[in-house]
């Protein structure tokens, strides 16, 4: 499982990375998640449905991503913008 | 007496200079060396690292390969060639009027080929995210374009009809290069992760507006009519396919 973030001027970081089934390397991908939802990130899990649709799931825990989940993308909450886009 | 005096004072001067010339010919550089310095050391803590072209473009080049690995094949090649996602509204079959729900008809009559659809009474006056039932056809009753680091705008698939401007932005205050925006293609796949994910949750966070409010309605009925296009072009594509196979 590997723990990435969106992030401007990078794309993706991969903040951590490991074996769900290794505790020690388990750990390390909790205190990443950890540190990323303390900073106030929104967490989402990409998914395949059965009928092979793709669609996400917000999680709020480690404890609600799927044990087989390759990929947690760590993201900026949504805030209201009126802005346009013009901040460059 | 004047005259001496003046006379005085301009040679005291020149003297001075003469003298304070070469001192200042040493200092002036160093002068200028420590104002740059000092300028720098401002600069990178403030985080101003300015906008580097080659940075943004291998930047938005990572978060398009992470978004064509997260999004359905046919939402990424409508990325790759329209610039935005079109994203369907989770269809949620609430037929009956309990849940207060009121059919609207969207443009004046079905003879241009509109179909009635239900929305929610207090959708109308733009204080509640919409929420329709399924369309007798199958179809989602509405939609939702997705431009990068534009708002989502909701509209009706059988229509046309453009319903609401959904501001909403992911700015990360980090600004690790100035900059709180992510490059456009992680901008799209946060939205797509926050509308398939929890639509309710991220309509909620949004600024809602009517259509027209910061996105163009000309530019997105234009949109939609290549999204017409683009989709027949590929079902022709597909059609030719399986026919030559």
């Amino acid at each position: 499982m590997r723990i990435l973030r969106l992030k401007p001027g990078h794309g993706e970081i991969v903040l951590a990375e490991g074996d769900v089934e290794v505790p020690e390397q388990e750990r390390e991908l909790i205190e990443a998640f950890r540190r990323e939802l303390d900073a106030g990130m929104w967490a989402a899990v990409p998914t395949q449905r059965t009928d092979g649709r793709r669609e996400a799931e917000m999680v709020r825990s480690f404890a609600d991503v799927p044990r087989d989940a390759e990929r947690v993308i760590f993201f900026p909450r949504a805030a209201g913008g009126a802005d346009g886009g013009t901040d460059r | 007496m004047l005259l001496p005096l003046s006379a005085a004072a301009i040679m005291a001067t020149a003297l001075l200079w003469e003298l304070a010339l070469p001192r200042l010919r040493m200092s002036l550089p160093q002068l200028a060396h420590e104002l740059a310095a000092r300028r720098r050391a401002h600069h990178n803590a403030s985080g101003q690292h300015g906008y580097d072209p080659g940075r943004e473009l291998r930047a938005e080049q990572r978060a398009r390969e992470l978004l064509r690995s997260c999004v359905n094949e046919e939402e990424w090649a409508m990325y790759r060639d329209l610039g935005f996602l079109r994203v369907w509204a989770p269809v949620r079959m609430s037929a009956s009027a309990a849940d207060g729900s009121v059919p609207v008809r969207m443009s004046a009559s079905a003879a241009d080929g509109s179909v009635p659809v239900r929305m929610s009474a207090s959708a109308a006056d733009g204080s509640a995210p919409v929420r329709m039932s399924a369309s007798a056809d199958g179809c989602p009753p509405y939609a939702y374009l997705v431009y990068p680091h534009k708002p989502i705008v909701a509209y009706v698939p059988q229509t046309g009809a453009l319903l609401n401007e959904y501001c909403v932005a992911f700015p990360d205050e980090t600004r690790p290069y100035g900059s709180a925006r992510l490059p456009d293609a992680d901008d799209v796949l946060a939205k797509w992760m926050a509308l398939t994910a929890d639509e309710r949750r991220l309509i909620a966070d949004a600024n809602m507006h009517l259509p027209g409010r910061q996105v163009d309605p000309q530019q997105v009925r234009e949109d939609l009519a290549r999204l017409v296009r683009w989709e027949r072009e590929r079902a022709g594509r597909s059609l030719g396919s399986v026919r030559a196979a």
